[in-house]
């Protein structure tokens, strides 16, 4: 950077700017402060087996029984899972499968009966699951308009007037190409996430050991996080509160059924707010995930959520997953306080507690051998 | 630079420095191809180091700008039509006559025309120029000296060239950048101005020097830059691959746009690699060079800073030119170093001389236990100086008497010098000849130092008053001499004459020199006899009467001593047990310099002595320096004979060296080891700027050498703590820091790698793009810079204590393959942690106690959370000194990350267009598995971190310390 015709001037002597600290300092005494004479009083922590030791034990105690405790926990939770994809002969969804097609205004029911062996105590929740499915995909994840989620009525409407402004307003945003519009309407929602959202219905009954069939309650709202369905979606407000009339000038999803405000009846639970679209929306980290579908509330007398018994799954086929060899699965499973099963966490704190607990042996061997002979070679230096 | 170009100049400059234009190469693609990350992320790096860089270096350009203002607006009187103007500097035309004060300095090379003394000379001090500090005598050019007013002529003046040296010869050039002396104001005629002065042309700029960290950087770069392009290579194969099979590439619930499907497939291919390079390019992090930068250069505040390297004396402390060379400081293998002025000091003492066979020697009160000290301890770190006078007078002279004799000796010492006498001259009158000590002026130390010998003994040298010399004799009587002619000492003729013709009518001619320029002027037989004697004086300590008076010549000889600097053979001592070899470059001859060698015990008493000399060389002088010269060269041409026994030498003494041949030594053994010269003087000039790092001593032969050092330093002593401390510490500080910056990027970027293999190769980023640009800027950069200022893995008195562990880090220790492998491989091993443990956790996603479940962006702040906390924690294992700021900095950056996690989530940004983090930290929090999965990770990580440590230490370096 030095320009030569600058630094011929530097040789004169009374330019001080050559270097860091450098002419400044001249004629004076440093200052003798603790920091720039790098001694400030400092903490100099030395790891020696004899301080490592202990914490190697402690660890090793701590994480022992937490692992216990996560294993058994994992281990007390009941799971059951069924696969309803229907892509072999004997499966009772085959037809449905086999038969599917986007054109198909009628939904196909399929019933599936199971057995649960034990009985499920507490509160019971039900997840449907996906494999092979790309959620995470980059094309996909990107695919969404969340200002048109929070209710932005500007992410809804296409300016019509002037091909400028509809430039300009060209909402919803263009990440979600090709689901944007039709036909120079928009979507709402727009996006591929949203139009590919989970569309099969899945029942319950329990079969009463006298031979009715009764229809077992599902909880459809606490399924979403609560801030997603509070603050991060929202229905767009308009002059009207009427959703029909604020989606007015949209149109539905490719893919859907209905348009998005006669997702439910309760409007609690209508149009964005809709707690299935939002827990679709919130995009899983692998290809093969669960996403929670219901929860069966426990009752409060003492008998158990789920009886031991035989049951019967009742699935509107409507979404198609053998396009892609994906599987679809429904899931009961109770939980703790830790989530759902998954041993994972509990054979990791009781590997990792052993381990330190192993080495803490073996350190305090090689301690207890070498560490004094060591010393007193050290000493003898 | 203007204010206006400033910019784009500046940009262009950055963008030539190979990181920043890769970094933009990103940054552009980013910009034009869809890439996974918006342009902002590493668009905002980028901006934020190239507005630091800019800032910094316009603000540097100001301060030139400020000085060259100075110079440039500097008020100069300008002769105009016989009236004073006032002009700036800036606008000094040639053939302007400038008038010209004491003390100031020229503003261009003007040739002499008047001078306010009346024997129209004018004394010049060169300091700045060359370094040396006496008083030139300029004279002004004949018949112009009266009417400068109504002067009419012509200057011929050959074209500016840079040679200094010979434009010193004409005697009426005043040179830019000297200074006025003793004279009350001169005027001269401007002939060169601006570029063209001598001092401009001079100037040459420095090279720029790199250090081995730099080069260890450079490569590791490369091996991190061939782990992208594979990476990126790896990953676009296999999107590829996994496209390839039936309903994934495109499947019903995730369709391509119109124009993703029109794309030629080979364009999709190259833009699916480039997406992939700056996906992974965090690998490679700009901050890192800041980060270095930053730490170079508050690191050397350090160094200038430290009290210990102050002088009281020269009332100054340690400079630091170049603060790119820290690091050098601790991996010095070589040093070469002068001996003049540098192992020694360069005050000399008169101590007692021989004349005639009468011994001389000062011994009076004061001065005993000086002179005492001097002669007899072994231990005190003294070396002589012989030389001799011999003092040429007419035939008749040498019938005087022995006394004559002497005092004609001391008159010579008197008479045969340059020496001028500071300040307090008073015209005729006599000053009383006290011991108190005058202020004499000169050019080399040994002149002074025979002055004031001379002055013991009664014989004061009171000035040079326009070619007459006065000297003040033992009955106080003022003696006067006219000088007639003056040959300068010079490094050709190694002797120096004046002839002056005394009141009587005497003309003498003094002649003064190195035995080497004498002996030839003396007849041959009386050589072999004296040099015996020299060289027995030389070597034995002993101090034989030795006179020869036969003939008209009069050999008269003299001691004079060097002292040694202070705790120069402790530094000695030291940089030898630090595993430094230690070459001493010197132009003395080979009984003093090994006399020196000896009283600095670089050569012990039992240290085995191999002389490469050559005996047969008998003809003294030039000839014999060429002989050695063309011999070693001879030796370095053969089969590097020469080199590789000096290399398996401890230390080297080469005598008889000029200062071109100190420079040629230095490049000869120019290879991989790192060299480092130290000297004081002007003639250390090349020696300094070849080496890798350049010292310089701020002695007492001008600011040549501290100019054109890296580092200067007032005294060798504080060579010791230079490089066992500072330059050990900052080795380690920087070596740790560039590994560890290499490290945590890799386990920043593998998960995110790893993570491509579970979503379809689609280039989706695991992290935010928030925690992908904040990471190498706010998470994890300041622990690192804070360890890398403040770190002291070992205290400085324990390095300086213990020599030996200089030697551990020799050879670039801790940037070697090895080093970096194990860095490499812990990365991995973290990034490997990192991701599956995650990834075993989400193999049930449902991780809330109220059964509701995470998506990929919990995931990807998950793995972030436990990389932030691990990378600072692996820190903190590392960090052997925890300062209050190193607390600060650690704990507070976690804080800092936790803060801002809480902040990014909890609001709904309106400039983003997606809400990804929308509360996804403070959700992670509310699940108790996620802090479990945090915690055993973290611990899993750092294990065999620990147990690498606690294993290592009582073989380590540490052990000692331990102890204590």
């Amino acid at each position: 950077m030095m320009a030569s015709s600058y630094s011929a001037k530097d040789e004169d002597g009374h330019i001080t700017v050559s270097g860091p600290g450098g002419g400044t300092l001249r004629n004076k005494k440093p200052e003798n402060t603790a920091f720039k004479q790098q001694r400030l009083p400092a903490w100099q922590p030395i790891l020696t087996a004899g301080t490592v030791l202990p914490a190697f034990f402690i660890i090793g105690l701590i994480f022992i029984p937490i692992g216990i405790g996560l294993y058994v926990t994992s281990n007390n939770i009941k799971e059951f899972e069924i696969d309803y994809t229907g892509d072999d002969t004997s499966s009772p969804c085959y037809n449905c499968a086999k038969n599917f097609s986007w054109n198909n205004t009628k939904s196909c029911t399929c019933t599936i009966p199971f057995q649960l062996d034990q009985p499920y105590e507490s509160n019971v929740f039900m997840y449907y699951g996906l494999s092979n499915f790309y959620q995470n995909h980059r094309r996909y994840v990107k695919s969404r308009d969340d200002s048109q989620l929070n209710g932005n009525i500007d992410s809804l409407k296409v300016g019509a007037s002037s091909p400028m402004a509809s430039r300009k307003k060209k909402k919803p945003s263009k990440e979600c190409e090709p689901y944007a519009s039709i036909d120079n309407k928009p979507i709402a929602p727009c996006g591929a996430i949203a139009n590919s959202m989970f569309n099969d219905t899945l029942k319950l009954f329990y079969n009463d050991p006298n031979g009715t069939s009764v229809p077992i309650p599902l909880t459809s709202t606490g399924i979403a996080w609560w801030t997603d369905k509070h603050v991060k979606f929202r229905n767009p407000v308009g002059t009207n509160s009427n959703l029909t009339a604020v989606f007015q000038g949209t149109v539905k999803p490719v893919n859907w059924h209905r348009p998005v405000y006669e997702l439910d009846t309760d409007p609690e639970n209508n149009g964005f707010i809709n707690e299935d679209f939002i827990v679709w929306m919130r995009t899983a980290a692998l290809p093969t995930f669960r996403k929670l579908y219901r929860i069966i509330q426990k009752k409060n007398n003492m008998a158990p959520t789920l009886p031991r018994g035989n049951y019967t799954l009742v699935v509107d086929y409507n979404y198609p997953v053998r396009s892609f060899e994906g599987r679809k699965r429904m899931i009961l499973s109770t939980i703790s306080w830790m989530g759902g099963k998954n041993p994972f966490l509990g054979i990791a704190y009781i590997t990792v507690g052993s381990v330190c607990f192993f080495l803490g042996v073996v350190l305090l061997v090689i301690h207890h051998k070498y560490g004094n002979r060591n010393n007193s070679a050290n000493i003898s230096n | 630079y203007t204010v206006w170009n400033f910019l784009p100049k500046n940009l262009f400059e950055q963008f030539r420095r190979i990181a920043n234009f890769y970094f933009l190469i990103i940054f552009l693609v980013q910009v034009i191809v869809d890439t996974p990350t918006s342009p902002v992320t590493s668009g905002l790096p980028l901006f934020f180091v190239i507005t630091v860089t800019a800032i910094k270096q316009g603000y540097e350009d100001w301060l030139r700008h400020k000085a060259d203002n100075e110079v440039n607006k500097y008020r100069v009187t300008v002769l105009e039509d016989g009236r004073r103007i006032q002009k700036e500097s800036e606008k000094i035309k040639v053939g302007d006559v400038l008038e010209v004060e004491e003390d100031e300095t020229f503003p261009c090379d003007l040739i002499l025309l008047q001078s306010s003394r009346d024997d129209g000379t004018c004394f010049v001090t060169t300091a700045s120029l060359d370094g040396e500090s006496n008083h030139k005598t300029h004279y002004t050019v004949p018949d112009t000296e009266r009417d400068v007013e109504s002067l009419n002529a012509t200057i011929e003046c050959e074209q500016p060239q840079p040679d200094l040296y010979k434009s010193l010869g004409p005697e009426n050039l005043l040179l830019k950048g000297a200074t006025l002396k003793n004279t009350q104001s001169i005027c001269g005629v401007a002939v060169y101005t601006g570029m063209e002065t001598k001092m401009a042309l001079n100037y040459q700029g420095k090279s720029q020097k790199r250090s081995v960290v730099e080069k260890s950087i450079n490569a590791f770069l490369l091996v991190y830059l061939c782990i992208l392009v594979s990476k990126a290579l790896v990953c676009t194969t296999l999107k590829y691959v996994w496209q390839s099979k039936p309903g994934q590439d495109e499947p019903w619930y995730n369709e391509k746009t119109l124009k993703e499907k029109e794309t030629n497939l080979y364009l999709n291919m190259f833009t699916d690699f480039l997406s992939f390079m700056v996906l992974f390019n965090f690998i490679i992090p700009v901050s890192m060079y800041v980060t270095v930068e930053m730490q170079k250069f508050l690191g050397s505040f350090f160094i200038s800073w430290d009290k210990d390297f102050f002088d009281s004396e020269i009332e100054e402390g340690a400079l630091v030119n170049t603060s790119d060379l820290n690091e050098e400081l601790g991996q010095v293998e070589y040093v070469f170093t002068d001996k003049t002025g540098t192992l020694t000091q360069n005050n000399m003492e008169f101590i007692e001389c021989c004349i005639d066979g009468h011994q001389y020697k000062y011994r009076d009160a004061s001065s005993e236990v000086d002179g005492f000290c001097v002669t007899d301890g072994p231990m005190n770190t003294v070396q002589q100086k012989a030389g001799r006078v011999s003092v040429v007078v007419s035939r008749h002279l040498c019938m005087l008497l022995t006394r004559e004799r002497e005092e004609l000796f001391l008159r010579a010492l008197c008479l045969c010098h340059t020496v001028q006498v500071d300040g307090l001259m008073v015209d005729g009158q006599v000053v009383p000849p006290l011991q108190e000590q005058r202020g004499f002026i000169a050019s080399s130390p040994d002149e002074i130092a025979l002055v004031q010998g001379a002055m013991r003994y009664g014989f004061t040298f009171l000035g040079l008053e326009s070619k007459t010399m006065k000297i003040l004799n033992r009955t106080n009587d003022v003696e006067m001499y006219e000088l007639l002619h003056v040959l300068n000492f010079d490094p050709v003729r190694r002797r120096m004459s004046v002839i002056v013709r005394s009141i009587s009518g005497e003309t003498l001619l003094f002649c003064k020199g190195a035995d080497s320029s004498i002996f030839p002027r003396v007849k041959q037989e009386e050589v072999e006899k004296i040099r015996m004697h020299v060289e027995r004086n030389a070597t034995d300590h002993a101090f034989p009467n030795h006179y020869d008076m036969k003939f008209v010549i009069m050999i008269l000889f003299y001691l004079l001593f060097y002292s040694l600097q202070e705790e120069a053979a402790e530094t000695m001592e030291a940089l030898q047990g630090a595993g430094i070899k230690v070459w001493v470059l010197t132009g003395d001859k080979m009984e003093t310099a090994k006399s020196t060698c000896y009283a600095c015990r670089l050569f012990k008493r039992n240290t085995e002595l191999l002389e490469l000399t050559v005996r047969t060389l008998e003809s003294p002088g030039k000839r014999r320096e060429d002989r050695l010269h063309d011999l070693l060269l001879e030796y370095h041409k053969k089969t590097d004979l020469f080199l590789q026994i000096c290399q398996n030498c401890t230390s080297v003494l080469c005598c008889r060296m000029a200062p071109l041949q100190k420079a040629q030594v230095r490049t000869n053994s120019k290879g991989s080891p790192i060299t480092l010269s130290i000297g004081d003087g002007a003639n250390d000039v090349s020696m300094i700027l070849e080496a890798h790092v350049g010292i310089g001593i701020k002695g007492k032969e001008g600011r040549q050498a501290v100019r054109n050092s890296d580092y200067a330093i007032p005294k060798l002593k504080h060579l010791k703590k230079l490089l066992l401390g500072h330059g050990h510490l900052y080795y380690v500080r920087i070596a740790h820091l560039v590994q560890y910056f290499f490290y945590k990027n890799l386990c920043f970027i593998l998960p995110q790698f790893l993570y491509q293999f579970f979503c379809g190769c689609s280039q989706q980023p695991l992290y935010d793009a928030a925690y992908l640009t904040m990471y190498n800027i706010c998470f994890t950069s300041m622990p690192i810079l804070a360890y890398s200022l403040f770190e002291q893995h070992i205290s400085i008195e324990m390095l300086l204590e213990n020599a030996t562990l200089y030697r551990q880090i020799g050879k670039n220790a801790m940037l070697r393959w090895g080093p970096f492998l194990y860095w490499t491989l812990l990365g991995v091993f973290h990034g490997l942690v990192f991701f599956f443990g995650v990834w075993f956790l989400f193999s049930n996603p449902a991780l809330q106690d109220n059964g509701q479940a995470f998506g990929n962006w919990s995931y990807g702040t998950i793995v972030f959370t436990i990389l932030v906390f691990t990378v600072t924690l692996k820190l903190a294992l590392d960090t052997r000194h925890w300062t209050w700021i190193n607390h600060f900095v650690i704990w507070g950056s976690l804080a800092f990350y936790v803060f801002f996690s809480f902040f990014w989530g909890g609001v709904i940004w309106p400039f983003l267009r997606q809400q990804r983090l929308y509360f996804v930290f403070a959700n992670m929090l509310s699940s108790v598995s996620a802090w479990l999965v945090i915690i055993v990770l973290i611990l899993l990580s750092l294990l065999p971190e620990i147990l690498y440590v606690v294993l290592r230490k009582p073989r380590g370096p540490y052990a000692r310390q331990v102890v204590l």
